[in-house]
């Protein structure tokens, strides 16, 4: 089964670019992704680029309205995600309970649907 | 055949339905992969139960017969399933098991069905109340319309609430395993948690008129007893048995003819069941020499102290005191603190618990706790302080549902007012 793990954190927390923080949270993040891809896990994964840089889009009547900013605002904001193949929610949680962020945000766990 | 022994046969075969529905609906649920298919065939097996058995009498091996039908059952669906070449691979395992019929009806591998059953139902994925429901559905064979009086939701609310669930586990995945090591821990607490809430709707009975609801406790002592035979080296598994079986020895005695709410200190101790606290009180031993105290171990061995006791003030609350300490270190709660001040209140006085009342009152946590006002209010009334025992005492009804408990707190109210 695919689940994609979408990853929330405050940004307001979120270490600051060249800082030692930011260093261990990177590998961190790049030590996790080698072990799902070695181990056949990863379909996919991407950071995003901070809710500063959102923009939201709604047609009515027609008429395409453009917003500056995320669709909802929220103490913690979507910061990236990862697709993995898992066997069960179990597996998938396992998993997700190590995304860096798991530690200091949440992750929300979503299987991807499948049509049959 | 008369209609009076149509009418026992009926009632031999809803007996025989309640009994053996668990293990195999597990067993099906292993076998099929797919939780509602799997309740859906073993009714309409039941359905045929109930045509057949009045008629040619009950099979031998009536769980062998269930699980067959229910089986041929699921045949035949999956046949006419429009996704049939989807299906074909489990049609292929499914005749596999029926050329096999016989074999697996065996109680060894109906227990480790049944014990991935249990940790599926459980699954911390599920919301709680959905664990519950699917828990007495699944497990304890109730049906939901039993279980949607129990919780006192109409119907539709628990159909809707099992359904949901069902549908949670097959589209998220939730596994149909025993959970691995690293996960074991944390998944046989959410069981024990499930088993001991509906004990406790059972046995607190927040709501409505009857202030015990002794279905759920028999019903929770039931499925407390398959899980501890499943995982005898679990020593909280028996520790909770214990607790549950303790608790429920009192239940006769905690309320009067007319459903008013009696306090462990004025029970009439006569009352209470002997037998049940003894097999309490020896599962508990059992549980202890394992050597690895847990919460429900504590909690039973705190009930065992209260059940042995001759009376109220002859109760050792010292020991008491000690093992709320106990369960402190492990589970650090206001409650669990609240339960640790009123037994210091009677082991060395009701002043010295005061001050931890009045911190815990502080700190806000428990403001909307109705035991906790109940217990303050309690406490306060035998330091001599009326006014604030009056002012807790208020504060407890303003909170308190049950008809039964509401009457012993007026009457109190009524004491230091008086």
């Amino acid at each position: 089964m695919k689940y994609m793990c979408l990853i929330y954190g405050d940004e307001a927390k979120h270490p600051q670019a060249d800082t030692p923080e930011m260093g261990r949270l990177m590998q961190d993040y790049m030590a996790f992704t080698k072990d799902v891809q070695e181990k056949g896990v990863m379909v996919a994964g991407d950071p995003l680029e901070p809710v500063a840089t959102a923009t939201t889009v709604r047609v009515r009547g027609g008429k395409t309205e453009t917003t500056d900013g995320p669709f909802a605002e929220t103490k913690e904001q979507l910061g990236g995600y990862y697709i993995l193949d898992c066997k069960d929610l179990d597996e998938a949680i396992a998993y997700a309970a190590r995304i860096p962020t798991a530690a200091i945000g949440s992750i929300e766990v979503r299987p991807i649907m499948v049509f049959d | 055949m008369t209609p009076a022994s149509l009418e026992q046969t009926r009632a031999a075969v809803k007996s025989i339905v309640r009994e053996e529905w668990g293990r195999v609906l597990a067993s099906l649920v292993g076998q099929l992969r797919d939780f509602a298919l799997a309740e859906d065939v073993l009714q309409d097996a039941v359905v045929a139960a109930l045509g057949h058995w009045p008629r040619d009498g009950v099979p031998a091996r009536p769980r062998a017969w269930l699980l067959q039908t229910a089986r041929r059952k699921a045949i035949d669906r999956l046949r006419r399933d429009a996704n049939f070449q989807v299906k074909r691979a489990e049609l292929a395992v499914l005749h596999e098991f029926d050329r096999q019929a016989g074999q697996d009806d065996v109680d060894e591998t109906i227990a480790d069905e049944r014990l991935r059953l249990i940790f599926t139902c459980c699954h911390p994925a599920l919301a709680e109340a959905a664990r519950v429901a699917l828990t007495l559905r699944t497990l304890g064979g109730l049906a939901t319309e039993e279980i949607a009086r129990a919780f006192l939701v109409p119907e539709a609310t628990m159909v809707q609430r099992l359904t949901r669930a069902k549908r949670k586990i097959k589209t998220a995945g939730i596994p149909y395993e025993v959970p691995e090591p690293e996960l074991w821990a944390e998944r046989l607490g959410s069981v024990l948690s499930v088993i001991y809430l509906i004990f406790n709707e059972g046995y607190a009975a927040t709501t409505g008129e009857a202030p015990t609801r002794g279905e759920l406790c028999r019903e929770a002592i039931r499925l407390g007893r398959i899980l501890a035979q499943l995982v005898p080296g679990e020593p909280e598994a028996a520790g909770l048995l214990a607790l549950m079986l303790l608790h429920d020895s009192r239940r006769v005695a905690r309320s009067d003819a007319q459903g008013n709410l009696i306090t462990l200190e004025q029970q009439d101790r006569t009352l209470w069941d002997r037998d049940l606290i003894a097999a309490g009180a020896r599962l508990l031993e059992g549980a202890l020499a394992q050597g690895s105290p847990g919460p429900y171990q504590i909690q039973a061995a705190i009930s065992a102290l209260h059940a042995q006791a001759p009376s109220y003030t002859a109760t050792d609350w010292r020991e008491i005191t000690l093992l709320y300490g106990e369960l402190y270190a492990l589970q650090p709660s206001p409650v669990v603190r609240l339960n640790a001040a009123v037994a210091l209140s009677f082991a060395r006085g009701a002043e010295a618990a005061l001050p931890t009342l009045a911190d815990l009152e502080r700190q806000g946590t428990l403001a909307r706790y109705q035991p906790f006002h109940a217990a303050h209010a309690d406490t306060l009334r035998r330091a001599g302080c009326k006014t604030a025992a009056a002012n807790a005492y208020r504060q407890a009804l303003a909170l308190t549902r049950n008809a039964a408990e509401r009457r012993f707190l007026e009457d109190r109210l009524g004491d230091v007012l008086g």
